[in-house]
């Protein structure tokens, strides 16, 4: 059956970069992230979740398969 | 207090990044689904890991979720009773005492063991109250989702109902249970990664932990509390009027660690079921302690920023207000749509709402999931069309049937979403009538497993008579400041509790304890109907000890209960 892992790396992966190069665009918006007390939370956040959704593809069955195949 | 989300392009990408992944699992689990089990029982194939995830996922609906944080602005960390001894000790005897014999039974529901155990009849009344209910269920939240929408993103009330209930029916129709199990753990992920920012945020804006309870202190002591109150556990709980929860250390353990959470996790299809789809007995007996792990650490994600939104609340520089109701009541449900809003910016926004529209999706998928199970082979096998030996014809007919069984589970849950939009009320009445169904059904599953002398006529009359003794407790009492029936006292009130939790505590506890009585009495005086043999796998003393011995130390599941029972001891002492 379809390994679970695969899907979630893979969205999570998705929202990391869309996160993360929203955050890097927004860099220097002061007036958008006073809300988030001046923290450029989607720079972090999306980081985190960009990490965790690659260790999940990379344990997923899917990638491990062709890891091994080279 | 306007309550609408200004959404950005960003926001809108993530959900539907979301949804696209929810609809491809459904549609890449589609070829899997080639017979009755494999749709209704996810071919009990689900590693441990993934239905433990899946188990205490369905509990986290959406609902949960906002009235979880509601519940920590209002009771404090009083509310992590819910999620340590209100569920820690039901779950560790779910896995360690009871899994064993519903996955070994061969039963495929929980109904079906009760058929196993006892008798006929006592399956059919829990069906069919079972299948009523989760349908209700589904709809409210249904309900819950398109008010949310509208409220929030401004999306059109009808629109919002039918677009959701097409994408549950959707992944539901196409992967059947596997599929809901799939998306909760989606679900799982993507709540804790969509509310952590917020969880941080407010947390740094009132000073961390030791901030918070300075700030706390004078605004507890005004309510006449203690000052540390709101950020105990079990502190003041040696009176029922020094805490908010109006209970006592003793009601607490008898009405929520006992009673009410033993009926909730070990005995509701609806969770079980993810155990139950386990691919091997060691797997099903560690999917719930696996579920206990992370279970204890959600409170800091849901809890805690509710007991600094009371902070928040009263200091006028945040600018931070609740949406008050017809009656000028803050809405405390409200607590974390208004923190994600006074918050997160464009971005982690859109992950915020996607948890919660997931939270919600997941949980319908779930009740339409356990709804569809039960319906075809509790109700359409039992009564309507019996299995004719031919195994395959058969496994083709029952997958038909469970797939239109979704379908009609679906068209059952909106019908019942537009009358929860007629009748405000109808959700705290279902939440009332599933605690009075759950406790005399533990009482009778419990004695079931335990005493061997238990018979089928005896559970039949404590499962039914608790109910109506249930019923009929709730009917001549109720909460103080009650203003509507649903509450309780229809039929003249002889008793009034201080708050309604309280109320609730007592019509578990009588509930259980008179069907126990009544199980016990009847079976001590009627004949046995079934012989020792008969109840090998189904009853503890007559089933042979599982033999651990061939699982490494560290997965077995007296090694990890022991792990989940130190780390609840640990975070009970920390915040005491």
């Amino acid at each position: 059956m379809l390994d679970i892992r695969f899907p979630i790396g893979l969205m999570f992966s998705i929202f990391g970069l869309i996160i993360t190069v929203y955050g890097l665009i927004t860099i220097g918006n002061t007036e958008m992230y006073e809300r988030s007390l001046n923290v450029n939370v989607n720079l972090v956040s999306g980081l985190c979740t960009l990490a965790f959704g690659l260790v999940m593809l990379f344990l997923s069955d899917p990638v491990k398969k062709i890891l091994r195949k080279k | 207090m306007d309550t609408k989300f200004a959404l950005h392009g960003i926001d809108y990408m993530v959900m539907i990044v979301y949804f696209a992944f929810v609809l491809g699992i459904g549609w890449a689990l589609k070829k899997y689904m080639k017979n009755a089990s494999a749709f209704l029982e996810a071919g009990r194939s689900i590693p441990a890991w993934v239905a433990g995830l899946a188990f205490i996922s369905t509990n986290l609906g959406a609902l949960e979720v906002m009235g979880m944080t509601g519940s920590g602005l209002k009771y404090g960390m009083l509310t992590t009773h819910f999620y340590w001894i209100g569920a820690i000790p039901a779950m560790v005897f779910l896995a360690l005492f009871m899994m064993r014999f519903y996955y070994g039974s061969k039963a495929r529901s929980v109904p079906e063991y009760l058929k196993l155990r006892f008798n006929e009849k006592t399956r059919g009344l829990n069906a069919i109250l079972f299948a009523v209910m989760t349908v209700l269920a589904s709809g409210i939240s249904m309900y819950a989702l398109a008010i949310l929408l509208e409220n929030v993103l401004g999306w059109n009330f009808n629109v919002s109902l039918l677009a959701s209930a097409a994408i549950v029916l959707a992944y539901t129709y196409l992967g059947g249970l596997s599929s809901a199990i799939y998306n909760e753990v989606l679900q799982f992920f993507i709540i804790i990664i969509g509310l952590l920012p917020m969880a941080f945020l407010v947390m740094k804006d009132v000073g961390g932990w030791s901030g918070m309870q300075a700030s706390l202190a004078p605004i507890v002591e005004s309510r006449g509390f203690a000052a540390d109150t709101w950020t105990s556990t079990w502190k003041y709980t040696a009176t029922e009027t020094g805490n908010p929860l109006g209970v006592a250390w003793y009601g607490i353990f008898a009405g929520l660690g006992f009673v009410l959470s033993f009926g909730y996790w070990c005995t509701n299809f609806l969770i079980v079921q993810r155990a139950m789809a386990a691919e091997s007995m060691t797997a099903a007996r560690k999917v719930p302690l696996i579920g206990a792990i992370p279970k204890m650490f959600i409170p800091f994600l849901i809890i805690v920023p509710g007991i600094a939104a009371l902070v928040l609340l009263n200091d006028p520089l945040k600018g931070f207000a609740l949406p008050l109701n017809d009656a000028g009541q803050p809405i405390y449900d409200y607590t974390i749509i208004m923190l994600l809003k006074q918050y997160l910016p464009a971005g982690v926004l859109g992950l915020g709402i996607t948890a919660l529209l997931a939270s919600f999706m997941s949980g319908m998928a779930g009740n339409v999931s356990a709804f569809n199970t039960v319906w075809t082979y509790d109700i359409y096998q039992s009564y309507i069309r019996p299995a004719t030996g031919n195994k395959e014809s058969d496994d083709r007919h029952y997958l038909k049937v469970g797939k239109m069984a979704t379908i009609f589970g679906v068209l059952v849950s909106i019908a019942a979403a537009y009358v929860a939009s007629k009748f405000g009320n109808i959700m705290d009445f279902l939440q009332t009538i599933f605690s009075m169904i759950n406790a005399p059904l533990f009482a009778v599953i419990f004695l079931g497993m335990f005493w061997k002398r238990s018979t089928g006529n005896a559970a039949f009359t404590g499962l039914l008579v608790g109910f109506l003794i249930a019923l009929l407790h709730h009917g001549l009492t109720q909460p103080e400041g009650a203003t509507t029936l649903v509450k309780g006292g229809w039929l003249g009130v002889i008793h009034t509790y201080p708050v309604e939790m309280a109320q609730n505590f007592w019509t578990a506890i009588i509930a259980f304890t008179s069907s126990t009585f009544l199980t016990v009495l009847i079976s001590l005086l009627m004949k046995r109907e079934k012989s020792d043999e008969d109840l090998n796998g189904l009853v503890y003393s007559m089933t042979p000890r599982l033999d651990d011995s061939s699982v490494m130390w560290y997965s077995r599941p007296w090694f990890l209960a022991l792990i989940v029972g130190i780390v609840m001891i640990v975070l009970s002492i920390l915040f005491w």
